[in-house]
């Protein structure tokens, strides 16, 4: 048994867990944060990204300890109160889900991917850069849809502040 | 999973004492140890994390010499400014590995101690005849890779860099496995001052090889049609579900023409 702190959705925790305790299962089991997801478990699918360090991973093939120390951000932790975080809105707007199963990683990898290039995307990067999610309703299209027009919506809000700075 | 003690080494060195203890592996980014853990492939007694040492981090490129830190991770290596300048191809090859997820947390450390033989890295490492440099001595890429997920290094020793000379150009290339993605074929081709290397991935039975033949023909001409109707021999490569040993001969060919025409370009 180890102790794991983690700062989580900006809240310090911390508990106790056997060594062998994947992240995404100490997420869900002892912190009760059920919307990351564990679709295959062989770090294919990407239900289980979440946000280590600033850094989309799979939580299932990390472990609870090897975390200990980190900032992660979860599914939970991207809505700012009421309001949902432009990724998501984006999503529910587009109807980037059918089942939602695989949803929370894809938000997580779409902020990610959005992150990483500020210059913009275009669909061709989007799709290559799902290549570690996987939507088994394979409804694909309208993730991409969602997540470019995220990128749009973000990038202006950005320039938006910026201009506010100013 | 089975049980296990995890330990996070302070140092390389203490990394080396607590490797004494049990059945100990070191855990870098954990992309294949951990799944291999998972379904009990791999049981180590524990598990002695070195991706977090500061001393085993980052790229640097000094004139035409490229160190990287062993626990530098595959993101890291394709984001690298000064890599990218000075190898493109090795920054590129990164980019290629599993997916946006994996290459946050794998590196190039793990990737080369755990030499799977259809890992990208090794093939890089081949063509860019490059040094793998350990707690203990430092290894040319010719000698460190052994065969199917074996390596020239011994109980206990740790690779904390890789070193190379910047070839003048160099690409890799490869054909994926539509399914799992690793490479059915990957071809890394590099140009530098001791004339061309080609190291191939995936397709070998023993893992990583050097094609004498792609070497001798581009050594002629560093062009792509220098490969044109080049018959890469069979011998010696897999044959699997995914592809027989007479397509990866023809894919090594292939995968070649395309590498050197990238690299040219």
């Amino acid at each position: 048994m180890s102790d794991v702190s983690l700062t989580v959705n900006g809240k310090r925790v911390s508990g106790s867990a056997e060594d062998r305790t994947l992240l995404v299962h100490f997420l869900r089991e002892n912190l009760g944060l059920t919307g990351t997801h564990v679709g295959c478990d062989t770090s294919q699918c990407g239900a289980c990204v979440v946000h280590v360090d600033g850094r989309a991973v799979k939580s299932c093939t990390m472990l609870a300890v090897q975390a200990s120390g980190s900032t992660i951000v979860t599914i939970e932790g991207l809505a700012d109160g009421a309001e949902l975080h432009p990724v998501q809105a984006a999503f529910k707007e587009h109807h980037g889900l059918q089942c939602g199963f695989c949803t929370p990683g894809m938000i997580m990898t779409a902020t990610d991917m959005i992150a990483r290039h500020p210059e913009g995307l275009d669909e061709a990067t989007v799709r290559t850069e799902l290549e570690g999610n996987i939507c088994r309703c394979t409804g694909y299209h309208n993730i991409v849809k969602a997540i470019l027009a995220a990128s749009e919506t973000m990038a202006k809000g950005a320039k938006g502040k910026a201009k506010q700075a100013a | 999973m089975y049980s296990v003690n995890y330990h996070r080494a302070a140092s390389v060195a203490d990394a080396a004492k607590l490797l004494k203890s049990g059945d100990a592996k070191l855990l870098s980014g954990g992309m294949t140890l951990i799944p291999a853990m998972k379904t009990r492939l791999a049981a180590p007694s524990d598990l002695v994390d070195v991706s977090r040492l500061k001393e085993l981090q980052g790229v640097k490129v000094s004139g035409k010499t490229v160190t990287i830190g062993a626990a530098t991770t595959h993101y890291d290596v394709s984001a690298d400014a000064n890599l990218k300048k000075a190898c493109p191809a090795l920054a590129h090859m990164a980019s290629l590995i599993g997916d946006p997820a994996v290459r946050y947390k794998g590196t190039i450390g793990g990737s080369i101690a755990n030499n799977d033989p259809a890992a990208d890295y090794p093939a890089a490492l081949l063509a860019l005849g490059a040094t793998i440099v350990t707690n203990k001595r430092e290894i040319a890429a010719d000698k460190f890779f052994k065969g199917l997920f074996e390596t020239a290094l011994k109980e206990g020793e740790i690779v904390t860099a890789v070193s190379f000379t910047a070839p003048a150009k160099a690409a890799y290339q490869k054909f994926r496995n539509p399914a799992s993605r690793y490479a059915i074929v990957g071809v890394f081709v590099a140009k530098g001052k001791d004339g061309v290397r080609a190291a191939v991935t995936g397709a070998g039975e023993d893992g990583v090889f050097r094609s004498k033949d792609i070497e001798a023909a581009l050594a002629k001409s560093f062009d792509a049609s220098a490969l044109d109707g080049l018959k890469v021999p069979a011998k010696g490569l897999m044959s699997d579900i995914h592809a027989s040993a007479d397509y990866r001969a023809n894919l090594i060919a292939v995968m070649a023409k395309r590498a050197v025409a990238a690299a040219n370009a």
